[in-house]
């Protein structure tokens, strides 16, 4: 195996029952509504950790749609978040410039960063995909450490960023609140387009995909590159969020988390990275308050769930129900 | 680029070729991207540091640094890789959660500040070689390199066990058909592997020192030299040491801020025309 294995999504086809659809409407409303009711029964403490539970659900997402949908895991995602985190925090803090425009050059700078790796990274597969996708998140992350000119080092840079309407935490989580739903939204439009498709077909036969007359290597580049503009949107939520970026913010343990997050949910349930990012930042949370050593929690949650549960939260419950109701039909 | 800093890069790429080579072995033969191999050269690193400090002995410290994360290798491959085995991309994020772990607890015991081993007298101390007042410890860890390669090199190409080994990164499968337990030339080399990072913490230790991000830095210059190098092949990882060790010279010498881009640069270019590195083959 050289890909983790996707939850078998359910069927895509053409939806026979207008009522299907009626309802799949009605829960994303209901979901969103009370997301959205959320700050009223939550402390500003809660406020914040479920505003950073958005931003990092979107990471997760971005890196679901390459492991899940185009078979390939990256770990360079935390460093093209980074990218637009540090890209935001220095042009708010160093060159003045407005908000918006730094969003926009952050995800632009993200999304460069990742059409420059994916022409590197897209001709391999598997393990070789991975390591080379660390070799270049790390790099990021040297020269993020050792530029300290302009990134300031070890001691990293801090903004002002939350200005004007920003300010309130509330406010802030509706934001943020819109642009994951917009961005969710996005991407699973995306891995359902035709062209998601031909990125499934290349997840599960290469040669296949070649054989029919697919650019693999260009359906490749414009897949990573999608995903790290998405990446590159929670980047710059997250300069919003911390008003502050230093090298762990590009650093691999980013992209490991972020990883572990869409594994945790289930590769390839894209929704799912929600999930995964609320347990991960939960346990977080419920870690750091007895002890400093998240890092080893960290690490026992990964080999655990790589030993234990590979399929994800999302996708052992899947197995444990269908189980459950083979049970009780026999 | 002067004597001086030619032989800087000669001496790097002799301590990457150590940590390197271990990587390499096990990701050809096993089929695992080791990447707790970064943690498991702080590991030796600091173990060998303890020890060489309170024995006084570099040689105990070496051997105890051998010992230790041979030791960890062990642990890491019959207690926990044994779970996952053939689910490659598994085991490589498994070993991930395990650097961490090591990373993490390497923190609590030894704390954040920076050790150097202590060199031996005989080490101490400077040698006039090209023209230029070189330091006598780096050049012992040059031949050390150079010796590894050789005893690597013998170990692979003269001995049953080296030709079990080749055998198996060719075609583990057959190796096992014909009568061989494979499963014990596996954690012989993954032991071995690990005792190469553990020898180059220490050597290392005493020139670069040792400090809480010391592993990812190994680590991310050992996969360039494996990508470079392709992987189970000694001489790729020779070839790979060198460009890495002699560009990274270089690139501290002309552009300190981004000495990392030097590196980068021909390694982008190099995958371009051969994916699997300058000696990797498709299996």
């Amino acid at each position: 195996m050289t890909t983790l294995e996707p939850i078998a999504a359910p069927a895509t086809g053409p939806r026979t029952f207008a009522g299907a659809r009626a309802r799949t409407i009605a829960i994303v409303a209901l979901v969103l509504a009370s997301l959205a009711a959320l700050p009223f029964g939550l402390s500003k403490y809660q406020v914040g950790l479920a505003t950073e539970m958005l931003i990092y659900g979107v990471l997760a997402m971005s890196i679901d749609i390459l492991a899940g949908f185009a078979g390939r895991t990256s770990l360079a995602h935390g460093a093209i978040f980074g990218i637009s985190a540090y890209v935001v925090v220095y042009a708010v803090s160093h060159l003045g410039l407005p908000p918006a425009v730094a969003v926009v050059l952050g995800v632009m700078a993200a999304t460069a960063a990742a059409a420059l790796f994916s022409l590197v990274a897209v001709r391999t597969s598997g393990v070789y995909f991975l390591l080379i996708t660390i070799a270049l998140g790390m790099i990021v992350w040297g020269i993020c450490l050792r530029w300290t000119d302009v990134t300031g080092g070890e001691n990293g840079l801090r903004g002002d960023m939350r200005v004007g309407l920003l300010r309130d935490h509330q406010t802030f989580y509706w934001m943020v609140l819109v642009v994951a739903a917009l961005a969710s939204f996005a991407m699973w439009r995306f891995v359902r387009s035709p062209f998601g498709l031909t990125l499934r077909g290349i997840r599960d036969s290469e040669s296949r995909m070649r054989s029919l007359g697919y650019n693999v290597h260009l359906h490749l580049f414009i897949g990573f590159t999608v995903s790290g503009f998405f990446a590159g949107i929670a980047g710059a939520l997250y300069a919003f969020f911390n008003s502050f970026v230093s090298p762990s913010t590009v650093a691999l343990a980013q992209s490991v988390q972020g990883l572990l997050m869409a594994i945790t949910g289930g590769i390839g349930t894209l929704f799912g990275s929600f999930v995964g990012s609320f347990a991960i930042l939960t346990l977080q949370n419920v870690v750091s308050s007895y002890t400093e050593r998240w890092q080893t929690a960290l690490g026992v949650t990964f080999i655990l769930i790589m030993i234990f549960a590979p399929e994800g939260l999302v996708g052992k419950l899947r197995a444990l129900l269908s189980r459950g109701a083979r049970g009780s039909a026999n | 680029m002067n004597a001086f800093q030619l032989l800087n890069g000669a001496t790097f790429a002799a301590l990457l070729f150590v940590v390197a080579s271990g990587f390499s072995l096990i990701f050809g033969l096993l089929r695992i991207v080791n990447l707790a191999h970064g943690a498991l050269y702080l590991a030796g690193g600091y173990v060998g540091f303890t020890v060489a400090v309170h024995s006084g002995s570099y040689v105990l410290g070496g051997a105890a640094a051998i010992l230790a994360v041979a030791a960890l290798g062990f642990a890491l491959d019959q207690g926990l890789l044994r779970f996952v085995r053939g689910h490659e991309l598994r085991e490589v994020l498994l070993t991930l959660g395990v650097a961490f772990v090591l990373n993490d607890m390497a923190l609590v015991i030894w704390g954040g500040d920076s050790f150097t081993v202590p060199i031996p007298d005989a080490l101490k101390g400077g040698v006039r070689i090209f023209g230029v007042f070189y330091p006598k410890y780096r050049l012992f860890v040059l031949v050390t390199g150079i010796l590894i390669f050789i005893a690597l090199m013998l170990l692979l190409h003269r001995t049953r066990l080296g030709a079990l080994i080749r055998a198996g990164v060719d075609d583990p499968e057959m190796v096992e058909a014909s009568g061989i337990n494979i499963r014990r030339v596996f954690l012989g080399t993954f032991l071995l592997g690990s005792a190469l990072a553990g020898f180059g913490g220490l050597m290392g230790g005493a020139f670069l020192s040792l400090y809480p991000s010391a592993d990812a830095e190994i680590l991310v210059f050992s996969l360039a030299v494996v990508i470079i190098g392709g992987r189970g092949s000694l001489v790729g990882v020779a070839i790979g040491s060198l460009l890495v060790g002699f560009l990274n010279t270089l690139g501290q010498v002309m552009f300190p801020e981004l000495a990392y881009f030097v590196i980068f640069g021909p390694m982008v270019c190099l995958l371009a025309f051969r994916p699997l590195g300058l000696l990797g083959r498709a299996t």
